[in-house]
């Protein structure tokens, strides 16, 4: 149906997207694969140079580098397990017909909005503090010492944080997903005398399966990138316990100034968040079939 | 549907999720009950009846300027907005309207660029900035917020695009209407609406981003996000100044957020939840 004409029409209005996007994507990420053969130091440009694969040597070799590839880890598989599961329930709970949903809908989802160094900053100060957050008000309460979440358990208290931030967006994604479940579905598995556990299992939940893949891999995504909220909470410590890697490669690159290792780094984190991004991919694209 | 439910089912189903609600809620309403109260007030330990005094409103713009922040967070997640939908209104239009065989190569190419972890392009970005003299320059960083969600800012427009009725093209074709005119008259009206969401959910995540706001600026450029980044080193107790930084930073976008509750699932997931 298109003719010659459209069709160079079409090409000529995607063109600046298109062109655009390469461009984003090919310099910045050719330079970084540059600097990660070369020694390269702003402050001391003396041994600049090519030095093959010693930067990647380097980066493996420092302590913090596995620690850090484990945070980012831990952080994500926690935060993935906290919000699916809460989320589902979240979701069932608020589906439930009851007495101001739409409110409930509004608190539930309000964290999703907070920019994190602010949701960061509150946890920090406000809830978390050993001396004058709610916690220790409570713990004082029961009579129990205050605990001082990031000096002693600085991972927790960020995947508490960050998990706050994401379940909204789990439980927002799962509730939309169970209300387009078709309710004569539900009634006759009801009437068949399945119990709600049953139902669950097998009515509810592969209904939902592809909601929780997309959520899964959607939080994966920005969950590998997680940067404000220990820049503003742990500041990557004590030490390097609460380091992730991208946390590590603005260390190295902006504070350090070793352009190289950063760079390594970053080839690092871009590898593995293709492997990620593979699967996501795949599911997101399956969706276009239809 | 004919489902026969208790009243004594409601009650309990409506107070358990008012209480899980709240205590999800806590922390954002404890920040602004606590941004009412004066400093003294706000370390004495819990207390959810402030004092309503708005001193430390005053404080923050008489100390730190809030609302230059303020403004370069509108104008830039605004203004990288407007942008990206310039970009992204013809790609999306077309790749919806005119499918070719690469159309959906191209749209999960673009999704891939969005998967690209921003910090291992860290330091080039930095450099080239640093040498264009975009450092902590509005323009840059608008154009950096606009590239960073012009990949969710076509999903989005294409998906809505997508469910404009061909026919209508087609009929508005039969009637002698040029491309243009087609575009002007028939569509337009139609794809509004998608626009309009798009809009809401791309100033909402520009708002948000808190990892080139913070490292491409300094002082001029510096949005909110910055503004309360600055708040993490310690300098003393200042509880209610932060938390009435921290409900300044949040109030619109919150607000806003509230109204974009389908949109943001259906522009997050890519359009595959509705």
């Amino acid at each position: 149906m298109a003719t010659q004409q459209t069709r160079s029409l079409a090409r000529f209005m995607m063109a600046p997207s298109v062109v655009l996007l390469l461009v984003w994507m090919v310099v910045p990420l050719a330079l970084t694969l540059w600097f990660s053969f070369q020694q390269y130091n702003p402050l001391n440009p003396v041994r600049d140079g090519f030095v093959g694969l010693s930067n990647y040597a380097l980066f493996y070799s420092n302590p913090a580098f596995l620690q850090s590839i484990l945070n980012t880890l831990v952080l994500v598989v926690s935060v993935l397990l906290i919000t699916v599961i809460g989320g589902i329930l979240l979701a069932l709970l608020i589906d439930q017909p009851m007495w101001g949903q739409g409110i409930v809908r509004i608190l539930v989802i309000s964290p999703f909005f907070v920019m994190p160094p602010v949701a960061a900053l509150v946890w920090k100060n406000m809830i978390m503090h050993p001396q004058y957050g709610v916690f220790a008000d409570i713990a004082r309460f029961f009579g129990m010492q205050p605990i001082d979440w990031f000096g002693q358990h600085p991972m927790t208290a960020i995947i508490i944080i960050v998990a706050w931030q994401w379940l909204p967006f789990a439980t927002l994604i799962l509730l939309t997903a169970l209300q387009s479940l078709d309710g004569e579905q539900k009634e006759a598995a009801e009437m068949d005398g399945a119990g709600f556990i049953s139902r669950f299992i097998y009515l509810t939940l592969p209904h939902m399966s592809r909601a929780i893949t997309v959520v899964i891999l959607i939080q994966t995504i920005f969950l590998l990138s997680v940067y404000a909220e220990i820049l503003v909470t742990t500041n990557g410590g004590p030490g390097y316990a609460s380091t992730n890697l991208p946390f590590l490669v603005y260390q190295k690159a902006l504070l350090e100034f070793k352009i190289g290792q950063a760079s390594a780094g970053g080839v690092i984190a871009v590898i593995l968040a293709n492997i990620v991004a593979f699967f996501a991919m795949r599911a997101v694209g399956k969706n276009l079939d239809k | 549907m004919a489902r026969s439910v208790t009243t004594q089912h409601k009650t309990i189903a409506t107070v358990a999720a008012w209480i899980v609600a709240l205590l999800i809620f806590f922390p954002i309403l404890y920040t602004i009950i606590t941004s009412f109260k004066s400093e003294q007030e706000a370390i004495q330990g819990f207390n959810l009846i402030p004092s309503g005094t708005f001193e430390s409103y005053a404080e923050v713009q008489a100390q730190s300027g809030y609302f230059k922040f303020f403004f370069n967070s509108v104008l830039l997640s605004v203004g990288s907005t407007v942008l990206a939908l310039l970009v992204a209104i013809p790609a999306a239009w077309s790749m919806a309207f005119s499918p070719t065989k690469r159309t959906k190569d191209i749209l999960m190419w673009m999704l891939s660029t969005k998967m690209m972890p921003a910090v291992a392009v860290l330091f080039p970005i930095y450099l080239i900035f640093r040498n264009l003299g975009l450092l902590d320059s509005r323009i840059g960083l608008m154009v950096m917020l606009m590239l960073i969600n012009l990949p969710i800012v076509v999903w989005m427009l294409y998906t809505y695009f997508r469910e404009i009725p061909g026919e209508i093209l087609e009929a508005a074709r039969m009637d002698g209407a040029s491309l243009w005119n087609e575009i002007i008259y028939v569509l337009t009206p139609m794809a509004v609406p998608g626009i309009a969401s798009t809009m809401l959910l791309n100033i909402i995540l520009a708002w948000n981003e808190a990892f080139w706001t913070i490292r491409l600026t300094t002082t001029d450029a510096a949005p909110l996000t910055a503004f309360i980044s600055s708040f993490s080193s310690p300098q003393g107790l200042f509880w209610a100044k932060l938390s009435a930084a921290s409900t300044l930073a949040i109030a619109p976008i919150l607000i806003m957020g509230w109204f974009s509750q389908k949109q943001l699932v259906r522009g997050l997931t890519f359009g595959a939840v509705k």
